[in-house]
Order: C-alpha cells, then sequence, then structure tokens
C-alpha cells in the first residue's frame, strides 16, 4: 500500500489502520512455514551428508549429546561462563561509548580530540589485542571482557555520533523557538532523534561481542563455550562441537531479536519508506 | 532605491517588528553572497503581513533573522523595542517542514513548549486539549505524526505555536507543501483564527494568490541583493470570502503583485519595459 494511501485512510477513518490486519496475518504464516520448512529441509541436508560419509556427526548424534550436556550441566555452566562475560563487557562498552558519542555529536572541540583515536583503534580487531591484553592483564576474567569491552564500545560510540550529528536541524530550531534551551534540546530533541541510531549500534556491538567472547574463549580460556569446543578439538569430539556451535549460533540470535523488539519499540516512531 | 517603508496604517514607532537596516551576507566559495540587503521593514500591531518574492530573494532568512534563529551581519530586528537576539515566547514560528516531533504524540508534541515553560501535567493538557480541538485534530491526539496527512501534520504544527501563546506569529511558507484544496482549507482557518483572537502575522509564502488574500500587506521581494522590492497595501475588507477571490479588485491586486514578483515591475507598467529588471 502506497503512503498516501495510507494518509488518506488515516484522513478518513477515526481508527488509523495501517495495513489490511488478515492480508497481514495471512503472508505472515506463510512466511512462517516457509522458515520452518527452510529448516527441516536444512537438517535433512546435513544426516544427508553425514550418511554419504562425510566426516560429520549426524543429527541424532549431535541431539544425544545435546541431552547429556545439559542433563549433566556442562552446557548450562559454559553458557553462564560465556553470557557472563558477553553481558559485563558489552554493558560497559555501551555504557562508555553513548556518552563518548554524544560529547563526540555535541562538541566539536571533543569530536576533533576523540575522533583520531576512536577511528584508529575501530580498525584493529578486539581479537588481535589479545596477546596484548594477556601480558598485561594475566588469562583471568579481565582480559576478555575487555576485548569484549572494546568490540561493543566501538561499534556503539560511531552510531551513537552519528546519530546526534544527523539530527534534523528543524526540529532544534522547533525546539529553540519553543523555549527549549541548550541542555533542554539535548535532552528532549537529540537524545530521542538518535536513539534508533544507538539502538543500531548496541545491534552491532553485541554481535561484535558475541563473535568476541567466543573467540577469546578459544585462545586462553578453561570454561565457556568457546573453550568447550578447543578441548573437544584435541579430542576429536565432533558433537560436542556441533552442540556449541548451535548453542552459540542460537544465543546469539536470541540476543539480536531482544534488541531488534526493544529497538521497534522505542522507535516505532520512525516513517519508514 | 527607496529601502525604508514605514508602516502605512500606524507610526513607525508604534511598530511591532521593526527591521531596522538589515544586511544577510553568506561567503559562498570566497565571493560575498548577500541574501539580505540593507532591508527595513515596520510592521504594526495585529497587522497580518505576507513576505513573496522568487527564490534566493532571502524572505526565509528575513523570518529566521525575525525569529532570533540567525543573526544579522548588520542592521537588526527589534520586536516590542527589544533588539532581538535569540527567539522569544512572544513569537510562534511554524515551518514549511512541520517540524513535529516524530516521536511525540499530537498531544505530546503541542504539550512540548507548555513544559518548557514549566506548567503542570493537568494544565498543559487541557491547554493542549483546547489548541488541539481549535485545529480539529482532536480524534488525533494520541496519534503520532506519521500517522498524519500533511495538512494534518500542519494544522499539528499551528496547535503547536498558538500553545505557547505567541502574539507574533512567523510562518514560513507553511502550507507550502499541501495540495491546492488543503491549502485554501488551511488559509480560510488561519484567517478566522486571526480575526477571533488579534495576532501579529508574518506569512512568508512564493503563492502570489495567497499573500493577497491573506494579507493587510504585500511585502514583494527581490533577489540578487535580496531585498524588499515594493509593498502593495491590500485594501480588501476582512473576513475574506471565497468570492472575494473571484472580484476584479482582488484580480487587479493578484497582478500587481504577479508583475512585481515576477517581472520586478511596478504599478500597472505590466507588459512595459521593467524599470529594475535584476534577474
Amino acid at each position: 500500500m502506497t503512503d498516501t494511501a495510507t494518509r488518506a485512510m488515516a484522513a478518513q477513518s477515526t481508527t488509523p489502520a495501517r495495513k489490511a490486519p488478515k492480508v497481514r496475518a495471512k503472508n505472515h504464516t506463510l512466511m512462517l512455514v516457509l522458515n520452518v520448512a527452510s529448516v527441516i529441509a536444512g537438517i535433512l541436508i546435513w544426516w544427508g551428508f553425514s550418511l554419504a560419509g562425510f566426516r560429520i556427526p549426524a543429527p541424532v548424534e549431535v541431539a544425544e549429546r545435546a541431552v547429556t550436556v545439559i542433563g549433566d550441566g556442562t552446557l548450562a555452566t559454559d553458557l553462564a561462563a560465556s553470557l557472563t562475560r558477553v553481558l559485563i563487557g558489552f554493558a560497559l562498552g555501551t555504557l562508555v561509548a553513548i556518552p563518548v558519542g554524544f560529547l563526540m555529536g555535541w562538541y566539536p572541540v571533543a569530536r576533533a580530540l576523540i575522533e583520531p583515536w576512536v577511528q584508529f583503534f575501530r580498525t584493529i580487531p578486539p581479537l588481535a589485542i589479545i596477546p596484548l591484553v594477556i601480558v598485561l592483564l594475566g588469562i583471568g576474567e579481565e582480559p576478555k571482557i575487555f576485548v569484549i569491552f572494546l568490540a561493543a564500545f566501538f561499534a556503539c560510540v560511531i552510531s551513537t555520533f552519528q546519530g546526534v550529528i544527523s539530527v534534523d536541524r528543524t526540529l532544534i530550531n522547533a525546539a529553540r523557538v519553543l523555549g527549549s534551551k541548550d541542555g533542554g534540546i539535548f535532552i528532549r530533541v537529540v537524545v530521542p532523534a538518535s536513539t534508533p541510531f544507538i539502538l543500531v549500534g548496541m545491534r552491532v556491538g553485541l554481535g561484535a561481542s558475541w563473535a568476541t567472547v567466543v573467540a577469546a574463549e578459544l585462545i586462553a580460556a578453561q570454561n565457556g563455550l568457546g573453550a568447550r569446543m578447543q578441548q573437544a578439538q584435541i579430542f576429536y569430539d565432533l558433537p560436542t562441537i556441533f552442540v556449541n556451535l548451535i548453542a552459540i549460533g542460537i544465543l546469539g540470535l536470541l540476543m539480536d531479536r531482544i534488541l531488534l523488539f526493544t529497538e521497534n519499540k522505542l522507535t516505532g516512531w520512525q516513517e519508514r519508506r | 532605491m527607496i529601502t525604508t517603508y514605514p508602516a502605512s496604517t500606524e507610526a513607525a514607532d508604534a511598530a511591532r517588528i521593526s527591521v531596522q537596516g538589515v544586511t544577510k551576507t553568506y561567503n559562498l566559495a570566497g565571493k560575498e553572497f548577500f541574501a539580505l540587503d540593507n532591508v527595513s521593514l515596520d510592521v504594526a500591531d495585529n497587522e497580518f503581513i505576507t513576505v513573496v518574492g522568487p527564490s534566493g530573494c532571502g524572505k526565509s532568512t528575513l523570518m529566521n533573522v525575525l525569529a532570533g534563529l540567525d543573526k544579522p551581519t548588520s542592521g537588526q530586528a527589534v520586536v516590542d523595542g527589544k533588539v532581538v537576539s535569540g527567539p522569544g515566547p512572544e513569537r510562534g514560528v511554524i515551518f514549511q517542514q512541520y517540524a513535529l516531533f516524530p516521536w511525540l504524540t499530537v498531544r505530546k508534541n503541542v504539550e512540548f513548549g507548555l513544559k518548557t515553560a514549566g506548567l503542570g501535567a493537568k494544565e498543559r493538557r487541557e491547554k493542549a486539549e483546547h489548541f488541539i480541538e481549535m485545529v480539529g485534530l482532536s480524534q488525533f491526539a494520541d496519534a503520532l505524526p506519521k500517522m498524519l496527512s500533511g495538512g494534518m501534520k500542519q494544522r499539528c504544527a499551528i496547535a503547536r505555536a498558538y500553545a505557547v501563546d505567541p502574539t507574533i506569529l512567523l510562518m514560513d511558507e507553511p502550507f507550502g507543501a499541501l495540495d491546492a484544496l488543503t491549502r485554501v482549507k488551511l488559509q480560510e482557518q488561519l484567517l478566522d483564527t486571526w480575526s477571533q483572537e488579534k495576532r501579529t502575522v508574518v506569512f512568508i509564502t512564493h503563492d502570489v494568490d495567497e499573500a493577497v488574500y491573506l494579507a493587510n500587506r504585500v511585502v514583494v521581494m527581490a533577489a540578487r541583493p535580496g531585498r524588499i522590492f515594493d509593498i502593495i497595501d491590500v485594501d480588501l475588507p476582512y473576513p475574506r470570502t471565497e468570492e472575494m477571490r473571484l472580484s476584479p479588485e482582488f484580480t487587479a491586486l493578484r497582478n500587481r503583485v504577479w508583475h512585481a514578483v515576477y517581472h520586478q515591475t511596478t504599478g500597472a507598467a505590466a507588459g512595459s519595459m521593467p524599470s529594475t529588471l535584476t534577474a
């Protein structure tokens, strides 16, 4: 439906409707059926490969291993370890990135001082810093959380900054003529207007954090999903590697969906073309 | 060329708005560009002034100077005897692009300025309710701007500007982006509210019909450099009606303004050699 038609409808009816709900529901069901069909087909192909003699475990084998590691609590312990690292690193990264991004966007002096560092360091993959942080911070939790912090920080700081500098000038002028001063404009216009950018940055940051934690655990950790796979590799334990890979995928997807849901809740006001 | 035009209805010292020798220059690729060149204009209390002119004549710059969003390079704008140095609550501004806050509902948009002014929640809501009703958006009070048509968005913007109770309204091509029918409707509504609660209005437009229909006086500007070319009194009585648009008096005024804007000729000298051709 075109935007004009929608507007015309909104102008006529008292309850503005965006789209005929029936059509939408039907489409939705069809999409869901196709989604499920695609997943089942994928598993069947995987099964086919394992039967054809490729050296990969069959789905049943992986499922059995999953039941075992869920039963003895290994998976839960590993998940908890990995998630704790990600959440602490991601939370710290975002918490620092948002004010720094605002600072860069709002004050040209701050931007000039901070930007060269951000632009330089964000080109270095956080994992490349692991050797350095292990030397400096040892092999405890700190080095891992630190690299996750970096991954989340750089993803989020750039988009927050972009959000602030792309706030519509007219909206700032509108707030000014309605009596707002700098502080009010910042809180009531700049913050809400850049929320969509911040949330996109957070999603990218969470993805980067998740990738980083697994890689960091592969290199230096005693527990966590990555470390478990590292140990399984030594014992040629393919089913365990598969279980952990699938767990990483599902968890990453879940976290992304949660943020996407939040994004839609908080930024549903945007006009989408 | 004459650059000073005292208000026709009242003495210049009684003017609510007085633009005094305002020049605004921009530096474009090393060349100085005169958006406004020594512009002077007095607007009397409760007067409805329209400003019309070709693009680049500086009419939006003039409005930004009056709104306090832009500082003149030289000269000054004086409102109620005070030199304008920034936006003020006595001057409400309505922008061409509506400038509604997209994350706020119609109601919250209208309440925005009231909140800045420090009004309590209950008082804000009552006041907002009144102005939302005035512009006929009661049924959409809780809708987000994205649900509204262009005309409804501009009505919301008008309600938002009125809510803080400005005595001067500065309108920058407010109906420019609307279809002809909606535009005429909003013109009528604007005149309606203006005649009920008098305000001083400076209304920028590029539409000659609109300029004549609304105004006490039409200020015609010229470009390169941006300046006032002519000021034409519209001696049609209020309330203005649909029939008036078709009257010979209206047509004559319209032609006069048209020639001033598009051929930059004054008076009835239409068709003859323009004396001050600039474009």
